[in-house]
């Protein structure tokens, strides 16, 4: 296989491809390939915001050629947390890209006016964008549709406003309803005025044996449509969690000050797909169909006349614009996804931010002059929506920081111990227990889905499990998710891709592998981010963890700083680190 | 990855599912000829996954690609919008057959339409006389045409194709 990386220079106008047969042999692809080109472009201590800072996009062997290897990792010096920035999103990128011919790109500099990058097949131009700054991401993609070639094959990723306005958890939108969300991939892209990616490409690909690629292929398709372990994605979806974690007192409610949602049934998986859901996407490539999108339809007159939204929605935006925020009806969760979507937020950081706020304001840390008479309290969706557009206009300091992240905001206006935020990341939508929680701060990009401590919780829920145990859990998840997502896979495939599954699949590609081979990289991925991460200036020692983590009860009951302490020590003993790390 | 070099097509003659009139004369004299057509059943039903493209250029070509599809799965209005599914419908006068020069796209006495490789010049007539878009030339100017087989419909997670049974004749 070829394995080459296309520079592109927004600075300089100029693209070019180099060969990187060795990079690729070593670190794999997506997430391996990601952090070694992100240590080789962003010195030490660059401005995230700043022309030095790159993206990096990349995907794997496997993309595009068996099914539900659909996502594209970015990497990038994250401007929320201001150490590693990793995001994957799925849609059709990874196929437009492995179609182009390119398995990673990384773009350097920053534009003199707002601009594009339009990639067909080898063809690479960025192009003038300034009509279209200032325009929703929405529409965004609606314009640039009609103006590049590609239908049906291409990927359209863009900025909102909030990436324009480099709002810090600003996120980019991936083909309407995917999204690079989380650590402000948007304000990378705002600074660097790129408003958007057009890839398409026409390539083919031969595989050495197409008999047993086909071979190979049937299995891996039959997994994941015939046998259960993709169920759950292909019926409620996500926000099945909703209920199960309701009832589990699992799910943060108003600023994690419950852990279950009295109103929690009315915003349920359930009731959503009963009232709500018209339809169901794929990404490209895989046959589960697990976007799920609601039809939102409001009435804007007395005449019978309706607007009506396409809105897609999950478990993470249900937990933090809805039960984080008291909001009770599914109608009013699905306007603010809508409003984040436009945007081009990030909704869970967008949502643990407001939740912050409308404590915050209770509690007399700050009063209507800040909020500049936005009603901001539980339920309120009006208020919310203009607080969101608020948060992109930055119209007051107040407003400016919280477009900085809730960590931002609570050191200027106090309220540190409920601004929900582990690692500098707002926090997803789990209050299951310890492991959650030290999953989230050890994690390499502070995500629920770096380790899935909260699965490790649930877990012991049902069997209790000695803490040592959790923590080999977190460490076994870090590790095997640094090579499944250089391959790049979904997450939600991952009982697709046994490790059998993974080294036939390769092989197939003319990659040899071990699960020792497999094991070892892992591993090594996961050193180099946290060089990265130290490198930036991230010190496990001195995280913090918000004190209302041990007041309200959790899924597993209450959760003591006792335990998290004892879980972070053992977790840096087993890793081979000091103390001091 | 490597550029495609030579796409190896299956031969026609050997993988077209029409059920050949000898056999089927010999198991039941009486019937009348059957050929089987792919069929968008439920257009409505489409996630948009792309799977029945990837297996039809896996099965016919032994390739990953979406150019090598002779079905194609289009957007309208991007995700957002609808799914267009393209499909041959296997016309019972086929304009593609019709419009050939050469007689590469040949039509048969049972109905069906066989793609003669060596006989093909590339004028991508074909191309232009199919109005619903099912005939699309590729890389070497060839036109990338559906053979019925039916290897999509396998692997169409929500049954949007169907191979159906048409008289030999009729369409």
């Amino acid at each position: 296989m070829l394995r080459k990386v296309l520079y592109i220079d927004l600075s300089k106008g100029e693209s070019w491809v180099e060969e990187k047969q060795e990079l690729f042999d070593k670190w794999m692809g997506g997430t391996g390939v990601g952090i070694r080109l992100l240590q080789e472009e962003c010195p030490a201590g660059t401005d995230p915001l700043s022309a030095t800072a790159p993206i990096i996009l990349s995907i794997g062997p496997l993309n595009g050629i068996f099914p539900v290897a659909t996502k594209t990792v970015a990497t990038f010096k994250s401007p929320l947390t201001g150490e590693l920035g990793e995001s994957y999103a799925g849609g059709r990128l990874s196929l437009a890209l492995r179609f182009a011919g390119h398995e990673a790109v990384v773009i350097r500099g920053q534009a003199e006016q707002p601009s594009y990058i339009s990639i067909n097949d080898g063809e690479v131009k960025i192009k003038d964008a300034t009509s279209i700054w200032g325009i929703d991401a929405q529409t965004t993609g609606v314009i640039l549709r009609d103006r590049e070639p590609g239908v049906g094959r291409r990927s359209i990723i863009r900025i909102g406003p909030a990436g324009e306005a480099k709002v810090r958890y600003a996120g980019v939108v991936v083909d309407t309803y995917r999204h690079f969300g989380r650590l402000g991939l948007g304000a990378v892209f705002g600074s660097k005025k790129l408003k958007a990616m057009v890839i398409s490409g026409t390539e083919t690909i031969d595989v050495p044996d197409a008999k047993r690629y086909k071979e190979v292929y049937n299995r891996l398709y039959k997994t994941a449509v015939q046998t259960d372990v993709m169920e759950k994605y292909h019926d409620i979806g996500t926000s099945v969690n909703i209920s199960a974690l309701n009832w589990l007192k699992g799910l943060p409610t108003k600023n994690f000050l419950l852990s279950s949602f009295p109103q929690g049934e009315n915003i349920s998986g359930e009731m959503f797909a009963e009232n709500h859901l018209f339809r169901r996407l794929s990404c490209a490539g895989c046959p589960i169909g697990c976007v799920h999108i609601a039809a939102l339809k409001t009435a804007f007159s007395n005449h019978h006349e309706f607007e009506v939204k396409k809105v897609s929605y999950d478990y993470e935006p249900i937990y933090s614009l809805g039960s984080n925020l008291g909001v009770g009806q599914a109608e009013g969760v699905l306007q603010l996804i809508d409003v984040c979507e436009r945007l081009g937020l990030d909704v869970m950081s967008a949502g643990v931010v407001l939740s912050w706020a409308t404590e915050a304001l209770e509690k007399g840390l700050i009063t209507s002059k800040e909020t500049q008479d936005v009603p901001l309290q539980w339920n309120g969706v009006d208020g919310y929506t203009r607080a969101l557009e608020n948060i992109v206009k930055a119209p007051n300091e107040f407003y400016g920081a919280l477009a900085r992240g809730v960590d931002y905001a609570a050191k200027k206006y106090g309220g540190l111990d409920y601004a929900m935020a582990l690692g500098g990341n707002e926090v997803s939508g789990y209050h299951t227990g310890p492991a959650s929680i030290v999953g989230q701060l050890v994690g390499v990009r502070h995500s629920h889905l770096d380790n899935a401590g909260y699965a490790v919780d649930q877990k012991a829920v049902k069997k209790p499990m000695e803490i040592e145990m959790m923590v080999d859990e977190l460490i076994k998840e870090d590790n095997s998710r640094g090579v499944f997502n250089s391959l790049v896979g979904c997450l939600f495939a991952r009982g697709v891709y046994t490790e059998e599954n993974i080294i036939d699949s390769l092989e197939t590609v003319g990659i040899w592998k071990t699960k020792d081979d497999l094991m070892e990289l892992g591993k090594r991925i996961f050193e180099e981010k946290y060089k990265f991460k130290v490198q930036e200036g991230f010190d496990l020692s001195k995280v913090r963890v918000p004190r209302r983590f041990y007041e309200t009860v959790s899924a597993a009951g209450l959760v003591t700083p006792e335990t998290v302490e004892e879980m972070l020590s053992i977790y840096r003993k087993k890793r081979g680190w000091s103390d001091l790390l | 990855m490597i550029e495609s070099q030579a796409v190896e097509e299956i031969k026609e003659t050997e993988a077209n599912p029409v059920l050949e009139p000898a056999e089927e004369d010999a198991a039941s004299p009486a019937k009348p000829r059957k050929r089987r057509r792919l069929k968008v059943a439920h257009p409505e039903r489409c996630i948009g996954c792309l799977s029945c493209m990837f297996a039809c250029s896996r099965t016919r070509t032994g390739t990953v690609s979406l150019q090598n599809s002779a079905i194609k799965v289009q957007t309208q209005g991007g995700i957002e919008g609808d799914f267009r599914v393209v499909v041959c419908r296997g016309c019972q006068d086929p304009p593609c057959a019709r419009a050939c020069p050469t007689g590469a796209m040949e039509k048969r006495p049972n109905g069906s339409v066989v793609f003669h490789k060596d006989r093909c010049i590339g004028c991508g007539s074909c191309e232009k006389a199919c109005l619903v878009g099912a005939v699309t030339l590729g890389k070497e100017k060839k036109p990338i045409k559906c053979i019925h087989c039916g290897a999509c419909v396998d692997f169409c997670p929500h049954g949007v194709l169907k191979l159906e049974e048409v008289p030999a004749s009729g369409g």
